[in-house]
């Protein structure tokens, strides 16, 4: 149980939370560990809050939710105030600071980075924030090797590699950027 | 055999793969939250096998169309959620009167009603059992993981077919759109029950007369064997016949099929009960954080063990009469206000307490609850 980690990814339906999720997901296992993914969201299609939670282990997973986050990703203000309590204390907080008006009130590990703005400006796509925040969050945990999330995103998403790789990149750099952010 | 490769996969896609894996040939259905992705898989992977897809009006004519379809030979099934169960449940007493093999999923979502599209329950569980009128069998069965959903599904097929019964498949929203690590096991391992078929000339063939073990043989329509189907009581030409003696006969011969065989279809798991003290009885979602609350509990020394039937109906009766034999006290954790806790009192009777723990709220019971609930009535 020890080696259990648990991720939680949030915000509002529509950033492309649940697909992150489940990128992160087949790539942890294609990097032999064992995960579980699961969600909630409400009935709209887009809009209302959203999450993703993966768990990542080297044995059994049980409970298939979070209890405690190892690491949080709010993409938006109402995501991080509904679930900031729900971090562990030290825990890591990745906050999309082109979304959130708000300096962090927990005890955490915080990495602002402006996750949709670098998607919009750096990409040219404002679609691929969530691409830029699983990059932000395979070089933050270092769960996973980077070649095998590439992998598990070009296996999503076939047709768009290049701009998915430089979408992972660019959320690979800004976190190596961001040492006291 | 190759070493397969583990791959993420989705409780509602496992299903899907497991109905193709056992045979499924038609599926008809009104899509509903959360059941929708079995629909979409099969409606792309069923024309690929020389199966049917059918979206129909609605849920009433689904489970219909289902019927016809099963009755011309082909594995049938349909997937819902509450809402569509109440619709379909009109015609699921046609499929057990008539004997039509049918697999019907539901997806259990917050309800009565529309209720909670996206949020997990286990409200439907008596509604399995007593949704449709009359004094019928039935057959539910309630996986708690990715893979075993692949292997349930499987396992109704086979049950319909072998016992010419509908068989529910009870999910939840959080086994339905969970994704976990699986590794499918090879075709070839995979047993595959087929209804049983006339071996006699079709002027020979009673379509309505069992063998020993209570089960008529069942030709296909278009086989060249003719034969009358309906919901009334019948005898075994499959013509109405509504005297007291036959109808007597019919209702209990229904009912003996499924008692008779009962060990081949219970399914309970149990853990850690060889010296337990204390049970905890969970199914579906709400038994996997038992089983962590279980293990936790042991691990501060508390002798407390869990049952977790996959099949809730018929219920494992005899189970429950052993544990409650053994154990003071047995903790039902539930996705609803105590459904199949009522079950487990009825069995226990005066040798163990039963005690619920509920939640109602959308949410999935946590390791936690179940923990501080045992410690509670220690």
């Amino acid at each position: 149980m020890s080696n259990r980690v648990e991720l939680r990814f949030s915000g509002t339906g529509g950033q492309g939370l649940i697909t992150a999720g489940i990128i992160f997901a087949e790539a942890a296992i294609n990097a032999g560990k064992n995960a579980v993914q699961s969600q909630s969201y409400g009935p709209e299609a887009r809009g209302g809050a959203s999450k993703a939670e993966v768990i990542i282990s080297d044995g059994e997973i049980d409970y298939p939710k979070v209890t405690k986050a190892d690491l949080l990703l709010a993409m938006s203000e109402e995501a991080y105030n509904k679930y900031k309590g729900d971090l562990k204390k030290g825990g890591i907080l990745v906050m999309d600071s082109s979304l959130i008006n708000k300096e962090p009130d927990i005890d955490a590990k915080v990495y602002k980075i402006p996750i949709t703005k670098l998607a919009q400006e750096e990409v040219g796509k404002t679609i691929v924030a969530n691409i830029v925040a699983l990059g932000a969050i395979t070089a933050i945990t270092k769960l996973v090797p980077k070649e095998i999330i590439e992998e598990a995103v070009f296996n999503r998403f076939p047709k768009a590699k290049e701009l998915n790789k430089k979408a992972l990149n660019i959320g690979f750099e800004a976190v190596s950027r961001c040492k006291e952010c | 055999m190759s070493e397969k490769k583990p791959i993420l996969m989705q409780g509602n896609e496992a299903c899907a793969k497991g109905a193709l894996a056992a045979g499924v040939r038609f599926f008809a259905g009104y899509p509903i939250t959360p059941s929708s992705e079995i629909a979409e898989i099969l409606s792309e992977e069923l024309p690929k096998v020389g199966g049917r897809f059918i979206q129909m009006e609605d849920e009433i004519a689904s489970m219909a169309a289902v019927i016809g379809a099963s009755l011309t030979g082909s594995k049938a099934m349909t997937a819902t959620s509450g809402p569509g169960m109440s619709l379909k449940s009109e015609n699921l007493g046609y499929a057990s009167m008539a004997e039509v093999p049918c697999v019907i999923v539901d997806v259990q979502r917050v309800g009565p009603s529309t209720g909670g599209p996206t949020a997990p329950s286990q409200g439907d569980i008596m509604q399995a059992r007593w949704g449709t009128h009359g004094d019928h069998p039935i057959i539910a069965l309630a996986p708690n993981s990715v893979k075993e959903t692949y292997e349930v599904t499987i396992k109704a097929f086979n049950l319909s077919e072998r016992f010419r019964t509908p068989v529910i498949l009870l999910l939840d929203e959080v086994i339905g759109h969970m994704r976990e690590k699986v590794v499918l096991p090879d075709q070839e391992s995979i047993e595959i029950i087929n209804r049983k078929k006339p071996t006699v000339p079709p002027e020979e063939y009673f379509p309505y007369e069992p063998d020993e073990d209570g089960v008529p043989k069942m030709a296909s329509y278009g086989e060249g064997y003719r034969f009358h189907v309906t919901g009334l009581t019948h005898d075994k030409t499959g013509f109405p016949n509504l005297s007291p003696g036959n109808t007597d006969y019919v209702i209990r011969r229904l009912h003996e099929k499924i008692e008779k065989n009962i060990d081949e279809i219970l399914m309970v798991e149990e853990y850690f009960m060889d010296d337990a003290e204390l049970a905890v009885f969970a199914y579906g979602s709400p038994s996997r954080s038992s089983l962590s609350a279980v293990r936790k509990a042991r691990e501060e020394g508390i002798k407390v063990g869990l049952i977790r039937p996959i099949t809730i109906w018929p219920f494992p009766a005899e189970t429950v009469k052993k544990a409650a034999q053994k154990v003071s006290k047995i903790i039902v954790p539930e996705m609803n206000l105590g459904q199949l806790l009522g079950e487990v009192e009825r069995y226990a009777k005066s040798d163990a307490e039963v005690i619920g723990l509920n939640r109602v709220d959308g949410e999935l019971i946590t390791p936690q609850e179940v923990v501080d609930k045992i410690k509670e009535v220690l």
